[in-house]
Protein backbone atom coordinates (compact mmCIF):
# COMPACT_ATOMS: atom_id res chain seq x y z
CA UNK A 1 0.00 0.00 0.00
CA UNK A 2 2.62 2.38 1.17
CA UNK A 3 4.88 1.48 -1.71
CA UNK A 4 2.06 1.99 -4.18
CA UNK A 5 1.57 5.56 -3.06
CA UNK A 6 5.25 6.18 -2.98
CA UNK A 7 6.03 4.72 -6.38
CA UNK A 8 3.98 7.31 -8.23
CA UNK A 9 6.05 10.04 -6.72
CA UNK A 10 8.23 10.29 -9.77
CA UNK A 11 8.21 13.80 -11.13
CA UNK A 12 9.65 14.08 -14.62
CA UNK A 13 11.64 17.16 -13.67
CA UNK A 14 14.91 16.58 -11.82
CA UNK A 15 14.39 16.02 -8.12
CA UNK A 16 15.63 18.91 -6.01
CA UNK A 17 18.99 18.28 -4.39
CA UNK A 18 18.78 17.62 -0.67
CA UNK A 19 19.90 21.11 0.20
CA UNK A 20 17.67 22.99 -2.16
CA UNK A 21 14.55 24.15 -0.31
CA UNK A 22 11.21 22.98 -1.68
CA UNK A 23 9.42 25.97 -0.17
CA UNK A 24 11.08 29.36 -0.20
CA UNK A 25 9.27 32.31 1.38
CA UNK A 26 11.06 35.60 0.89
CA UNK A 27 10.16 38.83 2.64
CA UNK A 28 6.41 38.28 2.41
CA UNK A 29 4.22 41.16 3.50
CA UNK A 30 0.43 40.95 3.52
CA UNK A 31 -1.53 44.07 4.30
CA UNK A 32 -5.29 44.23 4.52
CA UNK A 33 -7.13 47.55 4.72
CA UNK A 34 -5.62 48.60 8.03
CA UNK A 35 -4.01 45.43 9.36
CA UNK A 36 -0.58 44.07 8.55
CA UNK A 37 -1.10 40.32 8.77
CA UNK A 38 2.42 39.36 7.67
CA UNK A 39 5.28 41.77 8.12
CA UNK A 40 8.27 40.49 6.17
CA UNK A 41 8.24 36.74 6.70
CA UNK A 42 11.08 34.67 5.25
CA UNK A 43 11.63 30.95 5.66
CA UNK A 44 12.82 27.94 3.72
CA UNK A 45 11.72 24.33 4.07
CA UNK A 46 13.87 21.41 2.97
CA UNK A 47 12.32 18.48 1.07
CA UNK A 48 11.01 15.82 3.43
CA UNK A 49 10.94 18.12 6.41
CA UNK A 50 8.03 18.60 8.82
CA UNK A 51 7.99 22.25 9.66
CA UNK A 52 5.89 23.48 12.52
CA UNK A 53 4.51 26.99 12.22
CA UNK A 54 3.73 27.95 15.75
CA UNK A 55 1.99 30.99 17.06
CA UNK A 56 -1.05 32.24 18.90
CA UNK A 57 -4.33 33.16 17.20
CA UNK A 58 -3.89 36.13 14.92
CA UNK A 59 -0.13 35.70 14.53
CA UNK A 60 -0.45 35.22 10.75
CA UNK A 61 -0.16 31.42 10.43
CA UNK A 62 -3.25 30.94 8.32
CA UNK A 63 -2.41 33.98 6.20
CA UNK A 64 1.00 32.51 5.41
CA UNK A 65 -0.54 29.16 4.47
CA UNK A 66 -3.05 30.97 2.23
CA UNK A 67 -0.22 32.77 0.44
CA UNK A 68 1.72 29.53 -0.12
CA UNK A 69 -1.48 27.81 -1.30
CA UNK A 70 -2.07 30.61 -3.88
CA UNK A 71 -5.32 31.64 -2.21
CA UNK A 72 -4.03 35.10 -1.36
CA UNK A 73 -1.58 37.32 -3.23
CA UNK A 74 1.12 38.87 -1.01
CA UNK A 75 1.35 42.66 -0.94
CA UNK A 76 5.08 42.23 -1.50
CA UNK A 77 7.71 39.51 -1.32
CA UNK A 78 7.82 36.21 -3.14
CA UNK A 79 7.01 32.56 -2.55
CA UNK A 80 8.32 29.64 -4.58
CA UNK A 81 7.15 26.06 -4.20
CA UNK A 82 9.15 23.37 -5.97
CA UNK A 83 10.74 26.16 -7.99
CA UNK A 84 7.44 27.67 -9.16
CA UNK A 85 6.44 31.20 -8.24
CA UNK A 86 2.97 31.57 -6.68
CA UNK A 87 2.37 34.81 -8.54
CA UNK A 88 3.47 33.89 -12.06
CA UNK A 89 2.93 30.14 -12.10
CA UNK A 90 0.16 29.34 -9.63
CA UNK A 91 -1.05 26.27 -11.53
CA UNK A 92 2.23 24.43 -11.07
CA UNK A 93 2.31 25.44 -7.42
CA UNK A 94 -1.20 23.99 -7.02
CA UNK A 95 -0.04 20.76 -8.65
CA UNK A 96 2.73 20.49 -6.04
CA UNK A 97 0.64 21.18 -2.94
CA UNK A 98 -2.19 19.64 -0.98
CA UNK A 99 -4.16 21.74 1.50
CA UNK A 100 -6.11 20.53 4.49
CA UNK A 101 -7.48 22.75 7.18
CA UNK A 102 -9.24 23.02 10.45
CA UNK A 103 -12.65 23.07 8.78
CA UNK A 104 -12.46 19.60 7.22
CA UNK A 105 -13.65 20.82 3.84
CA UNK A 106 -15.34 17.62 2.77
CA UNK A 107 -18.84 17.18 1.38
CA UNK A 108 -21.09 15.64 3.99
CA UNK A 109 -23.74 14.65 1.46
CA UNK A 110 -21.26 12.67 -0.63
CA UNK A 111 -19.58 9.41 0.34
CA UNK A 112 -15.95 9.29 1.35
CA UNK A 113 -15.06 7.66 -1.95
CA UNK A 114 -16.94 10.27 -4.00
CA UNK A 115 -15.18 13.06 -2.14
CA UNK A 116 -11.78 11.64 -2.99
CA UNK A 117 -12.68 10.86 -6.59
CA UNK A 118 -13.86 14.38 -7.21
CA UNK A 119 -10.74 15.97 -5.78
CA UNK A 120 -8.64 13.47 -7.77
CA UNK A 121 -10.47 14.44 -10.95
CA UNK A 122 -9.80 18.11 -10.21
CA UNK A 123 -6.09 17.28 -9.90
CA UNK A 124 -6.42 16.22 -13.54
CA UNK A 125 -6.62 12.45 -13.03
CA UNK A 126 -8.79 10.44 -15.39
CA UNK A 127 -11.71 8.59 -13.90
CA UNK A 128 -10.02 5.22 -13.52
CA UNK A 129 -6.91 6.61 -11.94
CA UNK A 130 -8.98 8.81 -9.62
CA UNK A 131 -10.95 5.75 -8.52
CA UNK A 132 -7.83 3.67 -7.91
CA UNK A 133 -6.17 6.51 -6.04
CA UNK A 134 -9.26 6.97 -3.88
CA UNK A 135 -9.15 3.28 -2.95
CA UNK A 136 -5.50 3.56 -1.95
CA UNK A 137 -6.06 6.63 0.18
CA UNK A 138 -9.14 5.12 1.86
CA UNK A 139 -7.16 2.04 2.80
CA UNK A 140 -4.27 4.07 4.20
CA UNK A 141 -6.65 6.10 6.31
CA UNK A 142 -8.51 2.99 7.50
CA UNK A 143 -11.69 4.33 5.94
CA UNK A 144 -12.32 1.47 3.52
CA UNK A 145 -15.23 0.12 5.54
CA UNK A 146 -16.88 3.55 5.58
CA UNK A 147 -15.97 4.41 1.98
CA UNK A 148 -19.49 4.25 0.59
CA UNK A 149 -21.25 5.92 3.47
CA UNK A 150 -22.16 9.61 3.30
CA UNK A 151 -19.63 11.70 5.18
CA UNK A 152 -22.36 13.12 7.41
CA UNK A 153 -22.37 9.76 9.21
CA UNK A 154 -18.63 10.04 9.97
CA UNK A 155 -17.16 10.92 13.37
CA UNK A 156 -15.10 14.08 13.73
CA UNK A 157 -11.86 12.14 13.52
CA UNK A 158 -12.97 10.29 10.39
CA UNK A 159 -13.91 13.55 8.69
CA UNK A 160 -10.55 15.02 9.51
CA UNK A 161 -8.83 11.93 8.14
CA UNK A 162 -10.85 12.14 4.96
CA UNK A 163 -10.01 15.82 4.61
CA UNK A 164 -6.36 14.91 4.93
CA UNK A 165 -6.91 12.13 2.40
CA UNK A 166 -8.46 14.58 -0.05
CA UNK A 167 -5.34 16.70 0.16
CA UNK A 168 -3.35 13.55 -0.73
CA UNK A 169 -5.43 12.68 -3.78
CA UNK A 170 -3.04 14.50 -6.09
CA UNK A 171 0.06 13.05 -4.41
CA UNK A 172 1.36 16.45 -3.45
CA UNK A 173 5.02 17.02 -2.69
CA UNK A 174 4.14 19.60 -0.07
CA UNK A 175 1.28 19.15 2.34
CA UNK A 176 -0.07 22.33 3.96
CA UNK A 177 -2.00 21.56 7.13
CA UNK A 178 -3.72 24.43 8.86
CA UNK A 179 -4.39 23.40 12.46
CA UNK A 180 -5.18 19.83 11.45
CA UNK A 181 -5.99 18.59 14.94
CA UNK A 182 -7.92 21.53 16.38
CA UNK A 183 -10.96 20.19 18.18
CA UNK A 184 -9.96 16.52 18.05
CA UNK A 185 -9.91 14.31 21.13
CA UNK A 186 -6.46 13.13 22.30
CA UNK A 187 -6.75 9.61 20.89
CA UNK A 188 -7.78 10.80 17.43
CA UNK A 189 -5.09 13.45 17.54
CA UNK A 190 -2.45 10.83 18.25
CA UNK A 191 -3.67 8.70 15.36
CA UNK A 192 -3.37 11.68 13.05
CA UNK A 193 0.12 12.40 14.33
CA UNK A 194 1.21 8.82 13.63
CA UNK A 195 -0.23 9.06 10.17
CA UNK A 196 1.63 12.28 9.47
CA UNK A 197 4.88 10.73 10.63
CA UNK A 198 4.35 7.82 8.20
CA UNK A 199 3.75 10.25 5.38
CA UNK A 200 6.97 12.06 5.97
CA UNK A 201 8.90 8.81 6.04
CA UNK A 202 7.85 8.56 2.42
CA UNK A 203 9.32 11.91 1.58
CA UNK A 204 6.35 14.27 1.68
CA UNK A 205 7.18 17.72 2.98
CA UNK A 206 4.73 19.05 5.55
CA UNK A 207 4.05 22.57 6.75
CA UNK A 208 1.86 22.33 9.81
CA UNK A 209 0.38 25.27 11.67
CA UNK A 210 -0.56 24.85 15.27
CA UNK A 211 -1.15 26.85 18.38
CA UNK A 212 -0.43 23.76 20.45
CA UNK A 213 3.16 23.90 21.54
CA UNK A 214 3.08 20.19 22.34
CA UNK A 215 1.99 19.39 18.81
CA UNK A 216 4.87 21.26 17.20
CA UNK A 217 7.20 19.56 19.66
CA UNK A 218 5.81 16.09 18.93
CA UNK A 219 5.85 16.35 15.14
CA UNK A 220 8.09 19.00 13.71
CA UNK A 221 11.75 18.70 12.73
CA UNK A 222 12.04 22.44 12.87
CA UNK A 223 9.74 25.06 14.30
CA UNK A 224 9.17 28.60 13.12
CA UNK A 225 7.57 30.80 15.75
CA UNK A 226 5.32 33.58 14.44
CA UNK A 227 4.08 36.51 16.45
CA UNK A 228 2.15 39.49 15.04
CA UNK A 229 3.14 38.62 11.49
CA UNK A 230 6.87 38.28 12.13
CA UNK A 231 9.19 35.32 12.60
CA UNK A 232 10.47 35.66 16.15
CA UNK A 233 12.37 32.38 16.42
CA UNK A 234 13.31 29.36 14.40
CA UNK A 235 15.07 26.11 15.16
CA UNK A 236 14.60 22.57 16.34
CA UNK A 237 12.45 22.03 19.40
CA UNK A 238 15.66 21.37 21.34
CA UNK A 239 17.27 24.61 20.09
CA UNK A 240 14.27 26.58 21.18
CA UNK A 241 14.10 24.86 24.53
CA UNK A 242 17.72 25.41 25.39
CA UNK A 243 17.39 29.06 24.36
CA UNK A 244 14.68 29.39 26.97
CA UNK A 245 17.14 28.68 29.74
CA UNK A 246 17.60 26.19 32.50
CA UNK A 247 15.90 22.90 33.13
CA UNK A 248 13.72 22.53 36.18
CA UNK A 249 13.58 19.90 38.85
CA UNK A 250 9.94 19.19 39.63
CA UNK A 251 8.85 17.26 42.70
CA UNK A 252 5.33 16.14 43.52
CA UNK A 253 4.95 14.80 47.09
CA UNK A 254 2.48 11.97 47.44
CA UNK A 255 0.69 13.73 50.34
CA UNK A 256 -0.12 17.43 50.06
CA UNK A 257 0.59 17.79 53.76
CA UNK A 258 4.28 17.12 53.05
CA UNK A 259 4.52 20.08 50.65
CA UNK A 260 6.26 22.47 53.10
CA UNK A 261 8.70 19.87 54.44
CA UNK A 262 9.50 18.73 50.92
CA UNK A 263 10.00 22.32 49.70
CA UNK A 264 12.47 22.98 52.52
CA UNK A 265 14.32 19.74 51.80
CA UNK A 266 14.62 20.44 48.07
CA UNK A 267 15.61 24.06 48.64
CA UNK A 268 18.45 23.20 51.03
CA UNK A 269 19.73 20.31 48.91
CA UNK A 270 19.79 22.27 45.61
CA UNK A 271 20.72 25.56 47.23
CA UNK A 272 18.24 27.68 45.23
CA UNK A 273 14.80 29.16 45.90
CA UNK A 274 11.93 26.84 44.99
CA UNK A 275 8.52 27.72 43.60
CA UNK A 276 5.64 25.92 45.30
CA UNK A 277 2.43 25.47 43.31
CA UNK A 278 -0.26 24.54 45.81
CA UNK A 279 -2.85 24.05 43.13
CA UNK A 280 -0.99 21.20 41.47
CA UNK A 281 0.91 20.22 44.63
CA UNK A 282 4.30 20.56 42.95
CA UNK A 283 7.63 22.09 43.85
CA UNK A 284 9.85 23.42 41.06
CA UNK A 285 13.38 24.73 41.07
CA UNK A 286 15.73 25.72 38.25
CA UNK A 287 18.77 23.44 38.06
CA UNK A 288 22.01 23.42 36.09
CA UNK A 289 23.79 20.23 37.17
CA UNK A 290 20.79 18.06 36.56
CA UNK A 291 22.00 14.66 37.80
CA UNK A 292 23.63 16.03 40.93
CA UNK A 293 20.55 18.06 41.81
CA UNK A 294 18.26 15.11 41.25
CA UNK A 295 20.27 12.78 43.49
CA UNK A 296 20.74 15.42 46.18
CA UNK A 297 17.05 16.28 46.26
CA UNK A 298 16.02 12.63 46.34
CA UNK A 299 18.40 12.01 49.23
CA UNK A 300 17.10 15.02 51.17
CA UNK A 301 13.50 13.92 50.62
CA UNK A 302 14.33 10.44 51.90
CA UNK A 303 15.92 11.90 55.06
CA UNK A 304 12.89 14.14 55.59
CA UNK A 305 10.60 11.13 55.27
CA UNK A 306 8.66 12.49 52.33
CA UNK A 307 6.85 9.98 50.13
CA UNK A 308 7.22 11.14 46.49
CA UNK A 309 4.59 10.71 43.78
CA UNK A 310 6.82 12.08 41.05
CA UNK A 311 10.29 13.53 40.76
CA UNK A 312 11.86 14.55 37.47
CA UNK A 313 14.07 16.97 35.64
CA UNK A 314 12.07 18.75 32.95
CA UNK A 315 13.43 20.73 30.07
CA UNK A 316 11.59 23.98 29.46
CA UNK A 317 8.30 23.64 27.60
CA UNK A 318 7.71 25.54 24.42
CA UNK A 319 5.36 27.71 26.45
CA UNK A 320 8.43 28.77 28.42
CA UNK A 321 10.13 29.43 25.08
CA UNK A 322 7.37 31.70 23.91
CA UNK A 323 7.39 33.48 27.24
CA UNK A 324 11.13 34.02 27.15
CA UNK A 325 11.05 35.43 23.58
CA UNK A 326 7.96 37.60 23.72
CA UNK A 327 7.67 38.26 27.42
CA UNK A 328 4.15 36.87 27.45
CA UNK A 329 2.38 33.55 27.16
CA UNK A 330 0.65 32.38 24.03
CA UNK A 331 -2.75 32.80 25.57
CA UNK A 332 -3.80 29.50 24.07
CA UNK A 333 -5.12 26.80 26.29
CA UNK A 334 -2.67 24.00 26.83
CA UNK A 335 -3.44 20.56 25.59
CA UNK A 336 -4.10 18.19 28.41
CA UNK A 337 -0.91 16.83 29.90
CA UNK A 338 -0.36 13.17 29.25
CA UNK B 1 -10.14 24.60 -22.73
CA UNK B 2 -10.18 20.81 -22.22
CA UNK B 3 -9.36 21.40 -18.55
CA UNK B 4 -12.25 23.84 -18.30
CA UNK B 5 -14.71 21.34 -19.79
CA UNK B 6 -13.35 18.41 -17.75
CA UNK B 7 -13.37 20.39 -14.49
CA UNK B 8 -16.80 21.91 -15.17
CA UNK B 9 -18.16 18.41 -15.76
CA UNK B 10 -16.61 17.21 -12.49
CA UNK B 11 -18.05 20.16 -10.57
CA UNK B 12 -21.46 19.67 -12.18
CA UNK B 13 -21.40 16.03 -11.11
CA UNK B 14 -20.44 17.01 -7.58
CA UNK B 15 -23.17 19.64 -7.29
CA UNK B 16 -25.83 17.44 -8.88
CA UNK B 17 -25.02 14.66 -6.41
CA UNK B 18 -25.30 17.17 -3.58
CA UNK B 19 -28.67 18.42 -4.82
CA UNK B 20 -29.98 14.89 -5.36
CA UNK B 21 -29.01 13.98 -1.78
CA UNK B 22 -30.47 17.04 -0.09
CA UNK B 23 -32.56 15.65 2.74
CA UNK B 24 -36.29 15.98 1.97
CA UNK B 25 -35.50 17.16 -1.57
CA UNK B 26 -38.79 16.17 -3.18
CA UNK B 27 -41.08 17.79 -0.61
CA UNK B 28 -38.93 20.94 -0.82
CA UNK B 29 -39.14 21.00 -4.61
CA UNK B 30 -42.90 20.43 -4.62
CA UNK B 31 -43.87 22.74 -1.77
CA UNK B 32 -42.96 26.01 -3.55
CA UNK B 33 -44.95 25.40 -6.75
CA UNK B 34 -47.95 24.04 -4.83
CA UNK B 35 -48.10 27.03 -2.48
CA UNK B 36 -47.65 29.64 -5.20
CA UNK B 37 -50.02 28.08 -7.71
CA UNK B 38 -52.75 27.47 -5.13
CA UNK B 39 -52.35 30.85 -3.47
CA UNK B 40 -52.38 32.99 -6.58
CA UNK B 41 -55.06 30.95 -8.27
CA UNK B 42 -57.41 31.21 -5.30
CA UNK B 43 -56.62 34.80 -4.28
CA UNK B 44 -56.40 36.44 -7.70
CA UNK B 45 -58.29 33.91 -9.81
CA UNK B 46 -61.64 35.59 -9.33
CA UNK B 47 -60.54 39.22 -9.45
CA UNK B 48 -58.05 39.49 -12.30
CA UNK B 49 -59.56 39.68 -15.77
CA UNK B 50 -57.43 37.81 -18.27
CA UNK B 51 -59.69 37.88 -21.32
CA UNK B 52 -60.72 34.52 -22.75
CA UNK B 53 -57.75 32.82 -21.06
CA UNK B 54 -58.74 31.09 -17.81
CA UNK B 55 -56.71 32.50 -14.89
CA UNK B 56 -54.90 29.17 -14.23
CA UNK B 57 -53.76 29.18 -17.87
CA UNK B 58 -52.62 32.79 -17.51
CA UNK B 59 -50.93 32.07 -14.17
CA UNK B 60 -48.80 28.99 -14.95
CA UNK B 61 -46.41 30.81 -17.35
CA UNK B 62 -45.97 33.48 -14.68
CA UNK B 63 -45.24 30.93 -11.94
CA UNK B 64 -42.80 29.11 -14.22
CA UNK B 65 -40.76 32.28 -14.69
CA UNK B 66 -41.12 33.38 -11.07
CA UNK B 67 -39.84 30.01 -9.77
CA UNK B 68 -36.92 30.08 -12.21
CA UNK B 69 -35.93 33.57 -11.04
CA UNK B 70 -36.31 32.78 -7.32
CA UNK B 71 -34.35 29.53 -7.80
CA UNK B 72 -31.29 31.72 -8.22
CA UNK B 73 -31.25 32.08 -4.44
CA UNK B 74 -30.36 28.34 -4.31
CA UNK B 75 -27.26 29.12 -6.34
CA UNK B 76 -26.25 31.93 -4.03
CA UNK B 77 -26.88 29.93 -0.86
CA UNK B 78 -24.98 26.89 -2.11
CA UNK B 79 -21.97 29.03 -2.99
CA UNK B 80 -22.08 30.79 0.36
CA UNK B 81 -22.26 27.46 2.20
CA UNK B 82 -19.30 26.09 0.24
CA UNK B 83 -17.41 29.24 1.07
CA UNK B 84 -18.22 29.03 4.75
CA UNK B 85 -17.27 25.37 5.03
CA UNK B 86 -13.90 25.96 3.42
CA UNK B 87 -14.76 23.91 0.34
CA UNK B 88 -14.16 26.90 -1.94
CA UNK B 89 -10.70 27.33 -0.39
CA UNK B 90 -9.91 23.71 -1.15
CA UNK B 91 -11.06 24.07 -4.78
CA UNK B 92 -9.00 27.22 -5.19
CA UNK B 93 -5.90 25.36 -3.99
CA UNK B 94 -6.33 22.66 -6.65
CA UNK B 95 -4.76 22.85 -10.11
CA UNK B 96 -8.22 23.15 -11.65
CA UNK B 97 -9.80 25.82 -13.82
CA UNK B 98 -11.34 28.22 -11.32
CA UNK B 99 -14.24 29.17 -13.59
CA UNK B 100 -15.32 25.51 -13.36
CA UNK B 101 -16.36 26.05 -9.72
CA UNK B 102 -18.99 28.56 -10.86
CA UNK B 103 -19.93 26.87 -14.12
CA UNK B 104 -20.45 23.54 -12.35
CA UNK B 105 -22.68 25.34 -9.87
CA UNK B 106 -25.02 27.08 -12.33
CA UNK B 107 -25.24 24.10 -14.68
CA UNK B 108 -26.31 21.80 -11.83
CA UNK B 109 -28.77 24.46 -10.71
CA UNK B 110 -30.20 24.65 -14.24
CA UNK B 111 -30.94 20.92 -14.05
CA UNK B 112 -32.69 21.52 -10.75
CA UNK B 113 -34.64 24.43 -12.30
CA UNK B 114 -35.85 22.15 -15.10
CA UNK B 115 -37.21 19.70 -12.52
CA UNK B 116 -38.92 22.57 -10.66
CA UNK B 117 -40.51 23.75 -13.93
CA UNK B 118 -41.80 20.24 -14.59
CA UNK B 119 -43.36 20.18 -11.13
CA UNK B 120 -45.03 23.56 -11.71
CA UNK B 121 -46.60 22.20 -14.92
CA UNK B 122 -47.73 19.03 -13.13
CA UNK B 123 -49.29 20.98 -10.26
CA UNK B 124 -50.95 23.28 -12.82
CA UNK B 125 -52.35 20.29 -14.66
CA UNK B 126 -53.95 19.01 -11.50
CA UNK B 127 -55.67 22.39 -11.10
CA UNK B 128 -56.96 22.63 -14.64
CA UNK B 129 -54.09 24.16 -16.60
CA UNK B 130 -54.16 23.12 -20.27
CA UNK B 131 -51.79 24.60 -22.89
CA UNK B 132 -53.98 25.87 -25.74
CA UNK B 133 -51.42 24.97 -28.38
CA UNK B 134 -50.95 21.38 -27.23
CA UNK B 135 -49.02 19.60 -24.53
CA UNK B 136 -45.81 19.41 -26.60
CA UNK B 137 -45.40 23.21 -26.26
CA UNK B 138 -44.43 22.60 -22.62
CA UNK B 139 -40.95 21.54 -23.75
CA UNK B 140 -39.81 24.74 -25.48
CA UNK B 141 -41.54 26.73 -22.73
CA UNK B 142 -39.50 24.98 -20.02
CA UNK B 143 -36.32 25.39 -22.08
CA UNK B 144 -36.88 29.14 -22.33
CA UNK B 145 -37.66 29.40 -18.62
CA UNK B 146 -34.55 27.44 -17.65
CA UNK B 147 -32.34 29.60 -19.87
CA UNK B 148 -33.83 32.75 -18.35
CA UNK B 149 -33.37 31.38 -14.82
CA UNK B 150 -29.77 30.55 -15.73
CA UNK B 151 -29.13 34.25 -16.37
CA UNK B 152 -30.40 35.01 -12.86
CA UNK B 153 -28.29 32.20 -11.39
CA UNK B 154 -25.25 34.06 -12.72
CA UNK B 155 -26.62 37.28 -11.24
CA UNK B 156 -26.97 35.58 -7.87
CA UNK B 157 -23.43 34.24 -8.27
CA UNK B 158 -22.17 37.83 -8.48
CA UNK B 159 -24.17 38.62 -5.36
CA UNK B 160 -22.81 35.58 -3.48
CA UNK B 161 -19.23 36.57 -4.30
CA UNK B 162 -19.82 39.99 -2.79
CA UNK B 163 -21.90 38.89 0.20
CA UNK B 164 -20.36 35.59 1.17
CA UNK B 165 -22.17 34.72 4.39
CA UNK B 166 -25.42 32.75 4.10
CA UNK B 167 -27.12 34.90 6.74
CA UNK B 168 -26.66 38.25 4.98
CA UNK B 169 -27.38 36.68 1.60
CA UNK B 170 -30.69 35.42 2.92
CA UNK B 171 -31.93 38.99 3.30
CA UNK B 172 -30.04 40.57 0.40
CA UNK B 173 -31.20 38.08 -2.18
CA UNK B 174 -34.87 39.10 -2.36
CA UNK B 175 -34.42 42.81 -2.84
CA UNK B 176 -33.39 42.89 -6.51
CA UNK B 177 -35.86 40.32 -7.85
CA UNK B 178 -39.08 41.17 -6.07
CA UNK B 179 -39.83 44.33 -8.09
CA UNK B 180 -38.84 42.54 -11.29
CA UNK B 181 -41.18 39.63 -10.67
CA UNK B 182 -44.19 41.58 -9.35
CA UNK B 183 -44.02 44.70 -11.54
CA UNK B 184 -44.46 42.48 -14.59
CA UNK B 185 -47.09 40.51 -16.46
CA UNK B 186 -46.37 37.57 -14.12
CA UNK B 187 -49.67 37.55 -12.20
CA UNK B 188 -51.74 40.32 -13.75
CA UNK B 189 -52.04 42.09 -17.12
CA UNK B 190 -49.84 45.15 -17.60
CA UNK B 191 -52.81 47.20 -18.98
CA UNK B 192 -54.22 47.49 -15.44
CA UNK B 193 -51.07 49.02 -13.98
CA UNK B 194 -50.53 52.80 -13.67
CA UNK B 195 -49.87 54.24 -17.10
CA UNK B 196 -46.49 55.76 -16.12
CA UNK B 197 -45.27 52.31 -15.19
CA UNK B 198 -46.39 50.51 -18.28
CA UNK B 199 -43.59 51.45 -20.73
CA UNK B 200 -40.97 50.12 -18.29
CA UNK B 201 -42.93 47.06 -17.25
CA UNK B 202 -43.69 46.05 -20.85
CA UNK B 203 -40.02 45.67 -21.77
CA UNK B 204 -38.43 44.49 -18.60
CA UNK B 205 -36.96 40.97 -18.76
CA UNK B 206 -39.56 39.15 -16.67
CA UNK B 207 -42.53 40.56 -18.62
CA UNK B 208 -41.14 39.71 -22.05
CA UNK B 209 -40.19 36.22 -20.90
CA UNK B 210 -43.60 35.54 -19.32
CA UNK B 211 -45.25 36.84 -22.50
CA UNK B 212 -43.05 34.61 -24.64
CA UNK B 213 -43.87 31.55 -22.50
CA UNK B 214 -47.59 32.38 -22.71
CA UNK B 215 -47.36 32.69 -26.47
CA UNK B 216 -45.49 29.38 -26.70
CA UNK B 217 -48.14 27.60 -24.62
CA UNK B 218 -51.34 29.31 -25.69
CA UNK B 219 -50.56 31.04 -29.01
CA UNK B 220 -50.50 34.77 -29.78
CA UNK B 221 -47.66 37.13 -30.69
CA UNK B 222 -44.50 35.11 -30.11
CA UNK B 223 -41.70 36.70 -32.12
CA UNK B 224 -41.61 40.09 -30.32
CA UNK B 225 -41.42 38.87 -26.71
CA UNK B 226 -39.26 35.86 -27.61
CA UNK B 227 -36.58 37.98 -29.30
CA UNK B 228 -36.56 40.44 -26.40
CA UNK B 229 -36.42 37.62 -23.85
CA UNK B 230 -33.51 35.89 -25.58
CA UNK B 231 -31.69 39.22 -25.89
CA UNK B 232 -32.11 39.89 -22.15
CA UNK B 233 -31.06 36.31 -21.30
CA UNK B 234 -27.93 36.48 -23.45
CA UNK B 235 -27.02 39.96 -22.26
CA UNK B 236 -27.44 39.12 -18.57
CA UNK B 237 -25.46 35.88 -18.88
CA UNK B 238 -22.59 37.65 -20.65
CA UNK B 239 -22.45 40.46 -18.08
CA UNK B 240 -22.94 38.40 -14.91
CA UNK B 241 -20.82 35.40 -15.99
CA UNK B 242 -17.90 37.62 -16.97
CA UNK B 243 -18.22 39.64 -13.78
CA UNK B 244 -18.39 36.66 -11.45
CA UNK B 245 -15.67 34.62 -13.16
CA UNK B 246 -13.32 37.62 -13.15
CA UNK B 247 -13.95 38.25 -9.49
CA UNK B 248 -13.69 34.60 -8.49
CA UNK B 249 -10.49 33.95 -10.45
CA UNK B 250 -8.47 36.75 -9.04
CA UNK B 251 -6.06 35.62 -6.36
Amino acid sequence: MTTALRSAHQPSEPAPTPHEPIVRVDGVVVRFADVTALDGVSLTIAPGEIRGLLGPNGSGKTTLVSVIATLLAPTSGSVRVDGHDVGTDPTNVRRAIGLAGQYAAVDDLLTGRENLEIVGALYGLDRRTARRRADEVLERLSLTAAADRPVRTYSGGMRRRLDLGASLAGRPQVLLLDEPTTGLDPRTRNELWDFLRDLVEEGTTVLLTTQYLEEADALADRITVLDSGRVIAEGTADDLKSSAGASRLVVTPHFDIDLEVAAAAVESSVGRLVVVDRQSGTIAVPVVERTIALVAAADALRLAGVEVADIAVRRPSLDDVFLSITGRTTGSQRMEES
Amino acid sequence: MTTLIHDSATMTRRNTLRIARTPQLLPLLIAGPVVFVLLFNVVFGGSIATGELAYINYLIPGILVQMAVFDGTNTAMALAEDHQRGTIGRFKSLPMHRAAVLIGRVVADAARAAVTAGIVVAVGFALGFRPGDGIETVIPAIALVVAFGHAFAWGYTVLALHVPTPESLQSASWIPVFPLVFAASTFAPVENMPSWMQPVVEHQPVTVTVDAVRALLHGGDLAGPLVQSLAWTTGLIVVFATWSIRRFSRV
